[in-house]
């Protein structure tokens, strides 16, 4: 077998002799097909494109006409199609199974989305188009906008974040704004929960601020001891979410929302965990002075294997002045675009990202939205409460649920339950995969020992759920009967192995060269 | 309502399991005033067919670029895109997949990024690429706090001629940091401006070619001063297949390439989603401070080639309050379309696109500046350029619509109060003859 001087195997067609997955001679296995890398395939003669033939006239280049090679392959159509769709049968996805996956709200994408995204009206339009030609493409994010700020009881809103972390952006430069436009500029530790999700300290830091955590009490939720302890002049504000990422309530919030607003700083609330609640609570009667959205998490916008998302960021009546640019405003019939900051009402912290926001995530949340209604929206969060309790219901004979009493829309277990069988979150979870499963959140939120944060939703099934649950009771008790091997060695059934993460960060090759050898060595 | 499986009897025997009597019982720990007895004042559920009737109502309303002729750019191209693509990228197990943090079942999704990050690589002239940011502009704002992390200093040169929205973007991010951006003044043909900025202190010089009025720039003479004065070069583009025909950020000594990708796969979609590129030299001082995800080679525990996520100790979910980003949830489908788009393509394809386009506006070019009073501006452009106009560039954009013509963008759009005489056009190879001579002839009979 080829090997590079670090003793991989170069080529996938020569792991015959391994005896595991490549068991054929082709690699193939049914309908599991091999494939290899476009580099490996096509050639940089190929092209899977007719264009017309280039006239050939003269070039206004300035000189600059590529020289620098690119050394790009192409593949005719039928090759690509085969490519792209043996690749695909490699991927779990919403469509083939269950995502029990916390915080992450993996609910059936519907194909209307789809269809209204592609109407030319919307898909083919250029942001820079006069508004005249336009106000269909401004009336939608108009519409979106109300929806959004009457589902959540708040009176502004910005539209333009192109995903969660860029919300969590705007609200925390909203409040930055905010603070130092009232002289409040002192103001600088943002207390952020030991639960929170990563991209919550990731952004206070990045708007000037430092963080300081607040542990969780006995029942998962902020520990308010802890945390009036932590007020101060200095403080800037809160990111909270809610429900919090054990699933739980923050029974408290309004009292942590007073104290805030009354030490002088500002509640920013991570909208990820919406669903559990929509229709039913209004983070406005909460306090909350500044939330994200996460349109491909409560919305249906599909993950497409990361992104693209879209994070709307509603807000209060005392950041809504310092909103980004741009916006559309309703005037009479007629919608317009601010979009530079001297034409603004308020005082904009700025613009985020250029044009005026994910457009194609927006018609298909508004599409989700007027399909499901108000009265649809409010049964998503009662199934989707109702999903996740049966869940921990069913399971907590032989799971350990970490915290006594109802979930919200996830239930998160600790690893209690596998101590002394050898078989650690990881594996059980590796587990799940050769079952059919992906597995639930693991390891997160830190608070909890070997967590598993497990978040159904509501679109599924009774039948659906029982059969995950039968699984997970036949593995825990499987752990708990010795059967080590098992998963350990978990995955077998998948396309791969378990692959070696940190030989990729060791060696990292980001990239294919024409070598064949590791890209470059990463000293460590 | 037909995404909702669940009947009576299934939430029923549900709530007993669980051993609640209603499904208020597990809404308990919210405070009582916040509690919502009866339905939010929105609409009621509705059927496909109605949501279908209003949706299309609003689409209606505007006017699509394959209805008319059409001259837009500024930022965002329209490109044909073959049906290959479309269909791929709606394909189950790609639109509703999850970031693959399980590679085991995830090997669709990474390894059609480790083969984008490569493809971006190559087009860029670059060694490394990651797997998308949210867009160009982005992309744009983070090589500058990348280049201040890299080289430990605070100060960022702009170009005046980088588009206003990578700018306002980049100032955006850098507004609560230590970094200051200075901008230098747009001209209309040179970026030399940039020079007299750099010295010691500077982290990076940002400059655009194509830049915004479309004019192509040799960054070599840049790059040499800016690493004389230990500066990085951020090379920026937002028309990608300009790099099938125009010389690549890494031949001119950039280190740093952020750009759009919009044009390859992507779609206008009124401005998003689209998928920021973002590619760097082979330095490990680099690789570390890259935000963004990255797909890496590695293998299974068979000896078995794999794709994994790696090098996740820069990112948010790892390192928190340290990271390099806060950026969780990038651009991964139009990622995944930007490779299908690439790989029909291949060189082959790319070369000869760039190569049309660039001739559709030379053609244009001519066509335009044949009208009396109309200047073309730029001595080199790849398929966006400027013009100079006797009248206001606002009203004559404003009056083309209303006869059928999309006939670009006004700079002062991007340039409030400034260069209010220039439009700035854009011919691609979805330009006809005759869309050129429909525009030309609306032009001057407006001039």
């Amino acid at each position: 077998m080829p090997m590079n001087t670090q003793g991989r195997p170069t080529r996938m067609a020569d792991n015959i002799a391994t005896g595991g997955y490549a068991e054929t001679t082709s690699g193939s296995k049914g309908l599991d097909q091999a494939e290899a890398l476009i580099y490996e395939r096509g050639t940089v003669e190929q092209t899977g494109v007719d264009l017309p033939e280039p006239s050939g006239r003269a070039t206004r280049l300035g000189g600059l006409e590529r020289q620098s090679e690119l050394d790009m392959p192409g593949l005719s159509e039928p090759e690509t199609m085969r490519h792209y769709v043996r690749l695909s049968r490699k991927n779990y996805a919403i469509d083939l199974g269950l995502y029990p996956l916390g915080s992450c709200t993996m609910k059936h994408n519907p194909r209307l989305n789809e269809k209204m995204a592609r109407l030319p009206g919307f898909a083919d339009v250029h942001p820079m188009q006069p508004a005249a030609t336009v106000q269909g493409a401004y009336q939608v994010i108009g519409e979106l906008a109300h929806w959004l700020m009457t589902l959540t009881g708040m009176p502004g809103v910005a539209m333009s974040p192109k995903a969660g972390a860029h919300g969590e952006f705007c609200g925390m430069m909203a409040i930055r704004a905010k603070l130092d436009a009232d002289g409040q500029t002192h103001r600088r530790r943002v207390l952020v929960p030991e639960s929170a999700h990563g991209t919550n300290p990731a952004t206070a830091v990045q708007c000037g601020f430092t963080v300081d955590e607040i542990p969780a009490d006995e029942t998962g939720r902020v520990d308010m001891e802890a945390f009036k302890a932590k007020l101060g002049d200095d403080v800037a504000g809160i990111m909270l979410t809610n429900p919090n990422t054990c699933g739980l309530f923050e029974r408290d919030i309004r009292e942590i929302a007073d104290l805030i607003h009354e030490s002088g700083g500002y509640f920013y609330c991570d909208g990820a965990n919406f669903n559990a609640i929509v229709g039913r609570v209004r983070p406005g009667d909460l306090g909350v002075d500044a939330m994200h959205i996460n349109l491909h998490k409560t919305f249906s916008t599909p993950h497409g294997g990361g992104g693209p998302g879209s994070g709307p960021t509603v807000l209060s009546d005392a950041l809504a002045d310092f909103a980004p640019v741009p916006y559309v405003v309703q005037r009479g019939d007629d919608w317009e675009l601010v979009e530079h900051e001297a034409d603004a009402q308020g005082d904009p912290f700025g613009r985020m990202a250029a044009f005026h926001g994910q457009m194609g995530m927006f018609t298909r949340a508004l599409t989700y939205m007027m399909s499901h209604g108000s009265d649809g929206l409010r049964q998503v969060a009662e199934d989707a409460v109702l999903n996740a309790n049966y869940i921990q219901a069913r399971l907590k004979h032989v799971m350990t649920p970490a915290f006594d009493g109802v979930c919200m829309h996830e239930a998160l277990f600790d690893d209690r339950f596998l101590k002394d069988t050898g078989v650690t979150t990881l594996d059980f979870a590796k587990a799940m995969i050769d079952e059919g499963y992906h597995p639930m959140t693991m390891y997160f939120p830190l608070v909890v020992h070997g967590a598993m944060l497990i978040e159904p939703t509501e679109t599924e099934s009774k039948g659906g759920l029982d059969r995950f649950i039968e699984t997970l009771e036949a593995l825990a008790l499987a752990a708990n009967a010795g059967q080590t091997e098992r998963f350990q060695a978990a995955p077998i059934h998948a396309p791969t192995k378990r692959l070696d993460e940190t030989r990729a960060a060791r060696q990292p090759v980001l990239r294919w060269t024409a070598s064949n050898e590791p890209e470059m060595e990463a000293a460590e | 309502m037909r995404y909702l499986p669940h009947t009576d009897t299934d939430r029923a025997a549900m709530l007993d399991a669980i051993g609640v009597a209603s499904i208020d019982d597990l809404f308990t720990d919210v405070p009582e005033a916040a509690r919502l007895d009866g339905l939010i004042d929105l609409p009621e559920k509705q059927g496909e067919l109605q949501v279908e009737r209003a949706m299309a109502a609003m689409a209606g309303r505007n006017v699509s670029a394959s209805s008319v002729p059409f001259f837009v750019g500024a930022g965002a191209y329209k490109h044909h895109i073959p049906s290959t693509v479309d269909h791929l990228i709606q394909r189950s197990e790609f639109l509703t997949a999850y970031t693959p943090y399980q590679p085991e079942i995830s090997q669709g999704t990474l390894q059609t990024l480790f083969e984008f990050q490569t493809q971006v690589a190559q087009l860029t002239g670059m060694d490394v690429a990651n797997a998308s940011m949210y867009d160009g502009s982005t992309a744009c704002a983070e090589a500058v706090m990348m280049a201040a992390r890299v080289t430990r200093r605070m100060k960022a040169v702009m170009s005046g001629s980088v588009h206003p929205h990578y700018v306002e973007a980049s100032k955006t991010l850098a507004k609560y940091s230590d970094v200051e951006i200075e901008v230098t003044s747009p001209e209309l043909s040179s970026v030399d401006n940039v020079l007299a900025a750099i010295d010691e202190g500077t982290a990076c010089v940002v400059v655009q070619t194509p830049d915004v009025f479309g004019n192509l720039h040799d960054l070599r003479r840049i790059s040499d001063a800016a690493h004389a004065a230990g500066a990085l070069v951020i090379a920026v583009f937002t028309e990608a297949v300009s790099l099938g025909l125009v010389e690549a950020p890494g031949a001119m000594g950039a280190d740093i390439a952020v750009g759009e990708g919009q044009s390859i796969g992507v779609g206008l979609n009124f401005g998003g989603p689209y998928v920021g590129l973002f590619a760097c030299k082979d330095d490990r001082r680099f690789i570390r401070q890259m935000p963004g995800r990255l797909a890496g080679e590695t293998v299974d525990a068979d000896g078995r080639r794999g794709f994994v996520l790696t090098l996740s100790t820069r990112e948010q979910h790892i390192r928190r309050d340290k990271a390099t980003s806060n950026i969780c949830t990038n651009s991964g489908l139009c990622a995944l379309a930007w490779t299908v788009h690439m790989t029909l393509l291949g060189e082959k394809g790319l070369k000869q696109l760039a190569r049309i386009n660039h001739e559709t506006a030379c053609a244009l070019a001519d066509a335009l500046a044949a009208i009396d009073g109309v200047d073309v501006l730029n001595s080199s452009f790849f398929n966006e350029f400027a013009v100079r106009l006797p009248k206001n560039a606002d009203d004559v954009v404003n009056q083309l619509a209303k006869v059928g013509v999309l006939g670009g963008v006004p700079a002062s759009r991007l340039y409030p109060g400034q260069f209010e005489d220039i439009l700035l056009v854009t011919a691609t190879e979805t330009n006809t003859a005759d869309d050129i001579a429909i525009f030309a002839k609306a032009l001057g009979g407006l001039i």
